[in-house]
C-alpha cells in the first residue's frame, strides 16, 4: 500500500451518495453548484464557460446552476430532464450525487437517482413553504427507502432569515413524514445563492444551532444502513481458470449484498438446496477472512456442488424462501401503460426470468398517499401495487430489509427497455 | 487490499472497485462478445486493472481492442504490450490507415484523426462482432458524461442517443439488444480524475512514462504545451523550445498538450492533481475545445 500520509490521497475516504430533488425554481442547481465551488472542486475552465455564458445571456451574476446543466437540448430548455452524476469530496467524504429532476413527468429519473442514494435532500423555497412537488419527493424517497432525508428550507435570505417561518415549515414536515418510512431527519434552513448554512455557518440565523448542510452531509452515519445479518451472496460468474496451476480451482464469483460470510461457514445454495461450507473467500491473489457489503469477492466451496449464475450462497438457517409470487411496489417508466396479463422479463440481483401481471392491486397517488384501486392499470410515472408470477423462483428479501436483494427491474422483451423499477413487500 | 474493519466499513475506494469489478463481471456473464478499448492511458489502465481482478486466477475471458491513430506515443505503445504481455492479452488492433486505406473513413485533409477514430472504432467492433465495448470513461470528465449511463446503448449505427437513455436503477444493468446494436460499458463512471490516481498509487501498477516530469520540445498552440514532432511540426510564428512537462491525458500527440510540471512521483502527481485548478481535458486536449457541446456531440456519433 503506497503513502499512506498523503492526505490528498482518496483511498481511506468515506463515501456518501446522495440524491437531490427539486425544480429550478427551488435553487437546487445553484445548491449544488455552491456546494462544487465552496468544496473547490469547481475548476477555472469550467468557471470561466459559466461566466461566460451568464455574461451571453445578459445576467448581473454568475449563473451557477449552468455548472450542472449536461445536454444541450437542456441547456436550450433551460431544465434539467435527465438524472446527471456529480463528484466532489471533501478531506472526510467523496460524494456522488445523483442530480434529479422534480417535476411529476421524470418521476422516473428521481426513481432512478433514489435507487442507489443514502440520503435524500429536497429543496423547497422558504416563500411557499411545502408543496405537492416536496411532498411528492419525500415519499419516493421513502419508497425507496433511501435512510437519511434533509429538507433544505432555501432562499431564507428572501424571507429575512425569519425563525417562525421556518419553524412553520419545518413542523409542517415533520407531521407529514410521521406517514412516511423516514428513520433520520434533518431539516435546514439555507441560502444556496448567498452560501448561509451551506458550507458555511450563517451570520443571520443565530437562531438556529443545528449542523450546517455540508456538516451534515459529511457526518451522518451511513455505515450501519446495510443489512449485515442476512448473509446473501448471488453467485455473478462461475471463475475456471483451467491453467496448470489452478487447475482445480472453481470460484464463485459475486457481490455480497447482505450479512458477514466467513470460511468455514455452513452454507445453502438456492433453489437448489444443497448444503457446503465456505472453504475460502478470495479477493484477487489473496484470502480474507470475511467479506460484507458491498465487496466483490470470488467464494470457494468444498464441496463439488453445482452453483451457476442466478443462484444465490446464503446461511443454512437464513435463507431466502424461493417464490415465483412476487408481491411489489412498481414503479412504471414507459409511456404504453402497465395492464393486468402483461409479460416481461424480470432481472432480479443475477438471475433473468420472465414475469406476469396476476394483478394491478392500487396505484398510488404520490401526491396524496392515497390509494386507488378503481384504475387497473399504471400509466407513464405512475406507481402502484402489482402482483407478478414468474417462470421460475426468485430468491428475495423485502426491500425494506435489503435494497438489493429486494429490487427488480421489468424489461420489454421487444424493444428490450427497462420499463418498470421494482420494490419486493413480501 | 481492503482493510476488514471490525465496524465493517469499505473506503470509498474499496467501494468503487468492488462497484466496477461487480459491472465488468455482469458483462462476461452475460454478453456474448465482450471487448475492453484500451488507449495505455490511465483510465484504461485501472479498467484493465480492475479486470485483471475481477476474473483471478482465470485470464481476462475477453480481447482488449486498441484504435492506432498512427500518432500514438511511443511510451504509450511500450506499456500497452508490458501489460499485453504480462496478462497473456488477445490483443486486437483497429488501425486508422487502414481504415483510410480500405475506404472506411476518408481523409480530406480536414478532420483530425480524433474524428477518425470514431469510423475505424465502429468498424472494427461491427468486423469483430462485439456487442460490448468496455470504456474507461468517467462522468467527472465532462458535461455529457455527467449523464451517460453505466451501459450505454448503441443503435446499429453506433450512435448513442442522450435524450433517449435506459433507466438505470440500483445495480441492475440492462445489457438487452437487438441484431447489430452494441453496448458501451462504463465500470469507472463513478471515479474521479483523484480516485484514478489514488488507485495507481495503491496498486503500485505501470503506467506510460510520459504522465511524470520529463524534458520535451514543446510549442504554444491555442494556449496548450504541444509536442513539437515531424508529425506535428512548427506553423508560423511558433517557438518550440525545451521545457520540463508531464501530461496529464494521453490522446494522439498533435492533438494532446502537456502541462509544465516537476511531479515524477504518483505521489507528486497526486498532490499535483489536488489543486490542479483546471479539469485534464481543459488543460490539454484540442479536441474538445471547439465548442461547449464537442463531446456530446462525438459521443452522439460512436465515440469512446
Amino acid at each position: 500500500m503506497a503513502d499512506e500520509t498523503n492526505e490528498n490521497l482518496t483511498s481511506h475516504m468515506d463515501l456518501l451518495r446522495f440524491a437531490t430533488a427539486g425544480s429550478v425554481d427551488d435553487g437546487k442547481s445553484t445548491l449544488i453548484g455552491r456546494l462544487l465551488l465552496d468544496s473547490k472542486s469547481i475548476f477555472e475552465d469550467q468557471l470561466e464557460a459559466v461566466e461566460t455564458t451568464s455574461k451571453g445571456k445578459g445576467y448581473d451574476y454568475t449563473d451557477l446552476a449552468l455548472l450542472t446543466d449536461g445536454l444541450r437540448s437542456e441547456r436550450e430548455q433551460g431544465i434539467t430532464i435527465d438524472v446527471a452524476y456529480r463528484y466532489f469530496a471533501t478531506p472526510k467524504r467523496k460524494f456522488i450525487i445523483a442530480d434529479t429532476p422534480g417535476h411529476v413527468q421524470y418521476t422516473r429519473n428521481m426513481v432512478t437517482g433514489a435507487s442507489t442514494a443514502d440520503l435524500g435532500l429536497v429543496l423547497v423555497d422558504a416563500r411557499q413553504g411545502l408543496t405537492e412537488q416536496s411532498r411528492r419527493h419525500a415519499v419516493i424517497l421513502s419508497l425507496l427507502r433511501v435512510p437519511h432525508l434533509v429538507l433544505a428550507v432555501n432562499k431564507m435570505d428572501l424571507v429575512d432569515f425569519d425563525e417562525a417561518t421556518f419553524t412553520k415549515i419545518h413542523d409542517e414536515f415533520t407531521q407529514f413524514a410521521t406517514k412516511l418510512s423516514i428513520p433520520d431527519l434533518q431539516v435546514i434552513p439555507i441560502s444556496a445563492l448567498a452560501g448561509d448554512n451551506v458550507v458555511n455557518r450563517s451570520e443571520n440565523m443565530d437562531w438556529y444551532s443545528g449542523p450546517t448542510l455540508m456538516h451534515h452531509l459529511e457526518n451522518v452515519h451511513v455505515a450501519s444502513d446495510r443489512d449485515l445479518i442476512d448473509a446473501r451472496f448471488p453467485v455473478q460468474y462461475v471463475v475456471r481458470p483451467k491453467s496448470d496451476e489452478f487447475h482445480d480451482y472453481r470460484g464463485y464469483a459475486g457481490q455480497v449484498a447482505g450479512g458477514v460470510l466467513k470460511p468455514g461457514d455452513e452454507v445453502v445454495v438456492l433453489p437448489s438446496g444443497m448444503t457446503s461450507k465456505i472453504a475460502g473467500i478470495d479477493l484477487f491473489d489473496q484470502e480474507i477472512s470475511e467479506a460484507y457489503p458491498p465487496m466483490s469477492v470470488t467464494v470457494r466451496l468444498e464441496d463439488d456442488v453445482d452453483v451457476s449464475r442466478g443462484d444465490m450462497i446464503a446461511r443454512v438457517k437464513n435463507a431466502p424462501a424461493p417464490s415465483q409470487d412476487i408481491d411489489a411496489m412498481v414503479c412504471w417508466m414507459t409511456t404504453t401503460p402497465l395492464k393486468p396479463r402483461q409479460k416481461l422479463a424480470i432481472k432480479h440481483t443475477t438471475r433473468t426470468a420472465r414475469a406476469m401481471v396476476k394483478d394491478i392491486q392500487y396505484r398510488l397517488d404520490v401526491n396524496t398517499l392515497h390509494r386507488d384501486q378503481e384504475t387497473k392499470e399504471l400509466g407513464v410515472n405512475e406507481i402502484g401495487r402489482v402482483q407478478l408470477r414468474t417462470t421460475v423462483p426468485l430468491l428475495s428479501d423485502p426491500y425494506s430489509r435489503n435494497r438489493t436483494t429486494g429490487s427488480f427491474i421489468l424489461i420489454d422483451e421487444a424493444t428490450g427497455v427497462t420499463v418498470a423499477a421494482g420494490m419486493i413487500l413480501s | 487490499m481492503p482493510d476488514t474493519h471490525a465496524d465493517y466499513r469499505l473506503s470509498q475506494l474499496d467501494q468503487l472497485e468492488a462497484e466496477s469489478i461487480h459491472i465488468i463481471r455482469e458483462v462476461a456473464a452475460e454478453f456474448e462478445k465482450p471487448v475492453l478499448m484500451f488507449s495505455g492511458g490511465k483510465d484504461s489502465i485501472v479498467m484493465l486493472r480492475l479486470a485483471e481482478k475481477a476474473f483471478y486466477p482465470a485470464k481476462i475471458p475477453f480481447p482488449i481492442l486498441q484504435v492506432d491513430t498512427g500518432l500514438d506515443f511511443p511510451e504509450v505503445m511500450h506499456t500497452r504490450d508490458n501489460w499485453v504481455n504480462r496478462l497473456g492479452l488477445n490483443l486486437v488492433v483497429a488501425s486508422i490507415d487502414d481504415a483510410i486505406a480500405q475506404g472506411v473513413v476518408v481523409d480530406d485533409g480536414k478532420t483530425s484523426r480524433n474524428r477518425m477514430q470514431i469510423g475505424t472504432l465502429l468498424n472494427a467492433i461491427e468486423e469483430n462482432g462485439f456487442t460490448a465495448a468496455f470504456g474507461g470513461g468517467r462522468r467527472d470528465e465532462e458535461k455529457a458524461r455527467a449523464k451517460e449511463r453505466v451501459y450505454s446503448h448503441r443503435d446499429e449505427f453506433g450512435q448513442w442517443d442522450p435524450k433517449n437513455q435506459r433507466p438505470e436503477l440500483w445495480s441492475l444493468y440492462n445489457g438487452r439488444l437487438h441484431e447489430g446494436e452494441h453496448m458501451r460499458i462504463f465500470p469507472i463512471s463513478n471515479w474521479t480524475e483523484l480516485d484514478v490516481w489514488s488507485y495507481i498509487a495503491r496498486e503500485g501498477i505501470e503506467i506510460p512514462s510520459i504522465y511524470f516530469s520529463h524534458q520535451r520540445r514543446v510549442f504554444e498552440r491555442n494556449g496548450m504545451l504541444m509536442t513539437e514532432t515531424p508529425l506535428n511540426p512548427c506553423k508560423d510564428g511558433e517557438v518550440a523550445e525545451e521545457r520540463t512537462v508531464r501530461f496529464r491525458t494521453c490522446g494522439d500527440i498533435t492533438l494532446t498538450g502537456c502541462v509544465e510540471s516537476t511531479a515524477s512521483t504518483v505521489e507528486e502527481i497526486i498532490e499535483e492533481t489536488a489543486v490542479a485548478r483546471v479539469t485534464e481535458r481543459g488543460a490539454t486536449r484540442g479536441d474538445d475545445k471547439f465548442s461547449e457541446a464537442a463531446m456530446e456531440d462525438r459521443k452522439k456519433e460512436g465515440y469512446f
